[in-house]
């Protein structure tokens, strides 16, 4: 199926020559962050996981969320989602590529990272997060692969992969309980020590994962003319909504619990998020409020069936709770976790430009991964016309 | 046929006693590199069940009177000084409530508020720790004390997540660009970019009988000692003093007492 590759038009292939050359810049800034190691981050002594960290969290969340899709294609055997669960199954292939390489990043000495599997140590989360990570990755590129090809050659997938896809179904709850077992394990972090940290994950990455992917697929709507099915995007938004209503509902419960108990530690780190410190807001205060602000707009459009199905109100709702949950997620959790720090004092941190850098080419190398494989799977679906209604 | 089966038997017991002396040879030479058998205890070692410190606050005027201590320390263990929020600290001071954060005691009486506390690893009976490190960079050793190996440590930072009392630090800079050519003591190892490094309580100095350098500075102000001895001075200290340990609820079991 690789040959679907070598016959797409040259804006495609531009587009790859534009994130092939936006990763190489990128690499030379890694390059010096090897050179010169992590003090080219906004990192610190009290602040020791930043950016890279919180976009690996953001985007196990972003590879977990095919689920969504999966789950009601194959438990419930609902049938509209069935076009659409390849784009699912590659996006997750290529959001766990990118959280690998936000870990590698991150790593003081990348060159060791195997020393995890030389020494297994079973009493570490981080442990079960590389192997997890890894089954997942295996999983759906067998599971993507196997079931795009039974239907390229017009028959059913093969019996053996059935297992894969249950099993896939687990799996995706696990990578993500995991990584919030990173956080919520963890003795002495206020913000992270709460129960919910599974269960919030989890409800943020099944609203924010789906709209990330039906944002993707409008546009490769636009630019190919591929149609998921107008019923498939329906019940997708559905599944977005409730997800997000969850996702709201947990983080009023975290409120609840820091604010009525007033006991310091509970509500100071999101005292802090929110309001900053000695009356001065913090620069992550104006996010979070933004974020607060976002997330009730993206449930105010999405909540009303007659907005929701909205051609044009639906992305922008869509993209008001990707930026919100992010901003949750990929700032907020980590800031949140480090500050007030182990004294009870505050070290500001704030993601330098090179580490921004370093992020922004994973980025380019998972929309590299996912142009790929898309394409792969858009050229089989136009050539078994599976293309639109 | 029996001939040609006696030379192949000739041959064939040639050729093992060559190929065995050959490998007599070689083993000789790598058994220098690789010693065999396993590795004792020193006969000057000191050694207990559990290390433990005491720390009698009450004795030090202030600030000035643990910088000795710090020296000590730093230069024992070459110790980078980094001007910056990504320094290196294994002794260091905070003041009270910074130390003690969950006392929330308005009234405390002004000399214990304001005076200073020094800060080290806790070398905790339960160390959080030890218990997320991915590689077991990161150990337990038997006597007590939480140790490192640095040529194993992957530099992912998780420890610093981990600890409670802020005792780790990360290699963000070359820490040999902040020591002078000939390293303060040369005896100890300087670590290298991108690994996690603390306090040892001195594991390499008790290890031939010394016992640690902040201890050895404090002129009997700080006690160090085993804390399952009944007749030790740590034990003895905290049965006769009020004593105080950092963040106690979180159930680590710090091994660091402080009497106030």
């Amino acid at each position: 199926m690789l040959e679907k590759l070598l016959s797409a038009p040259k804006t495609y292939y531009l587009w790859l020559i534009f994130l092939l050359c936006l990763i190489a810049g990128c690499a030379c800034v890694y390059l010096q962050q090897l050179g010169e190691g992590l003090s080219i981050t906004g990192m610190s002594r009290d602040v020791s996981w930043g950016l890279y960290i919180s976009q690996f969290t953001y985007f196990v969340g972003v590879a977990a969320s095919a689920v969504m899709l999966v789950l009601p294609a194959y438990f419930h055997h609902y049938k509209k989602f069935k076009r659409m669960i390849i784009f699912g199954e590659f996006m997750a292939v290529a959001a766990v590529v990118m959280c690998a390489l936000f870990i590698v990043v991150d790593l003081g000495q990348p060159q060791r990272m195997l020393n995890v599997m030389l020494h297994p140590t079973p009493n570490s989360v981080m442990f079960y997060d590389m192997m997890v990570l890894i089954g997942y990755l295996t999983l759906n590129i067998i599971i993507g692969w196997v079931t795009l090809e039974a239907e390229r050659l017009g028959v059913e997938p093969p019996n053996w992969v059935k297992p894969l896809i249950y099993l896939s179904i687990l799996w995706a709850f696990s990578i993500h309980t995991v990584t919030a077992f990173l956080y919520a394990g963890i003795p002495g972090r206020h913000y992270w020590l709460t129960a919910i940290m599974a269960a919030r994950f989890l409800s943020s990455a099944f609203c924010s994962g789906p709209a990330i992917l039906l944002l993707l697929v409008f546009l490769v709507r636009r630019l190919t003319g591929f149609d998921p099915g107008k019923e498939a995007v329906k019940t997708l938004s559905t599944i977005i909504v409730y997800a997000m209503c969850i996702n709201v509902f947990f983080y009023l419960l975290e409120l609840f619990t820091a604010f009525y108990s007033q006991i310091p530690g509970h509500s100071e780190p999101i005292a802090f998020l929110f309001a900053g410190h000695d009356g001065h807001m913090a620069w992550v205060s104006y996010w979070m409020w933004a974020a607060v602000i976002m997330a009730f707009l993206s449930l105010a459009i999405l909540i009303p069936p007659s907005s929701r199905d909205n051609p044009t109100l639906l992305p922008v709702a869509l993209v008001m709770l990707v930026a919100a949950t992010w901003i949750d997620k990929g700032l907020g959790l980590l800031i949140g976790g480090f500050t007030p720090n182990m004294y009870e004092t505050v070290t500001p941190y704030m993601p330098t430009g090179r580490e921004i850098i370093v992020a922004l080419g994973v980025y380019a190398i998972g929309a590299l991964v996912l142009s790929l494989l898309w394409k792969i799977a858009l050229g089989v679906k136009r050539e078994v016309n599976n293309f639109s209604d | 046929m029996n001939k040609s089966r006696r030379s192949f038997l000739k041959v064939a017991g040639l050729s093992v006693f060559a190929l065995s002396s050959g490998m007599a040879a070689a083993p000789g030479t790598a058994g220098a590199q690789i010693a065999p058998g396993s590795y004792g205890r020193g006969e000057s070692a000191l050694h207990a069940k559990r290390w433990a410190m005491v720390i009698d606050t009450r004795r030090f005027a202030g600030p000035e009177d643990y910088k000795p201590l710090i020296e000590a320390c730093h230069k024992v263990h070459n110790v980078p000084d980094i001007p910056d929020a990504q320094n290196i600290k294994w002794f260091w001071l905070d003041s009270y409530e910074h130390t003690f954060p969950d006392d929330m005691n308005t009234y405390l009486d002004a000399k214990t508020r304001s005076a200073s506390y020094p800060l080290l690893c806790n070398h905790c009976t339960n160390p959080p720790c030890v218990r997320v490190c991915p590689t077991q960079a990161t150990y337990k050793m038997e006597d007590g004390i939480v140790a490192m190996d640095y040529h194993r440590c992957i530099g992912c930072r998780f420890c610093m997540a981990g600890c409670p009392y802020g005792a780790r630090s990360f290699n963000f800079k070359d820490p040999r660009k902040f020591l002078p050519a000939t390293v303060p003591n040369p005896g100890f190892p300087t670590r290298m970019i991108g690994v996690v490094e603390k306090c040892t309580f001195c594991a390499e100095r008790l290890a031939v009988g010394q016992m640690p350098a902040c201890v050895e500075a404090s002129k009997g102000r700080l006690l160090f000692g085993d804390l399952e001895d009944e007749k030790s001075g740590v034990r003895q200290a905290l049965a006769s003093n009020f004593s105080i340990r950092r963040k106690p609820s979180l159930g680590t079991q710090p091994g660091v007492y402080y009497l106030i």
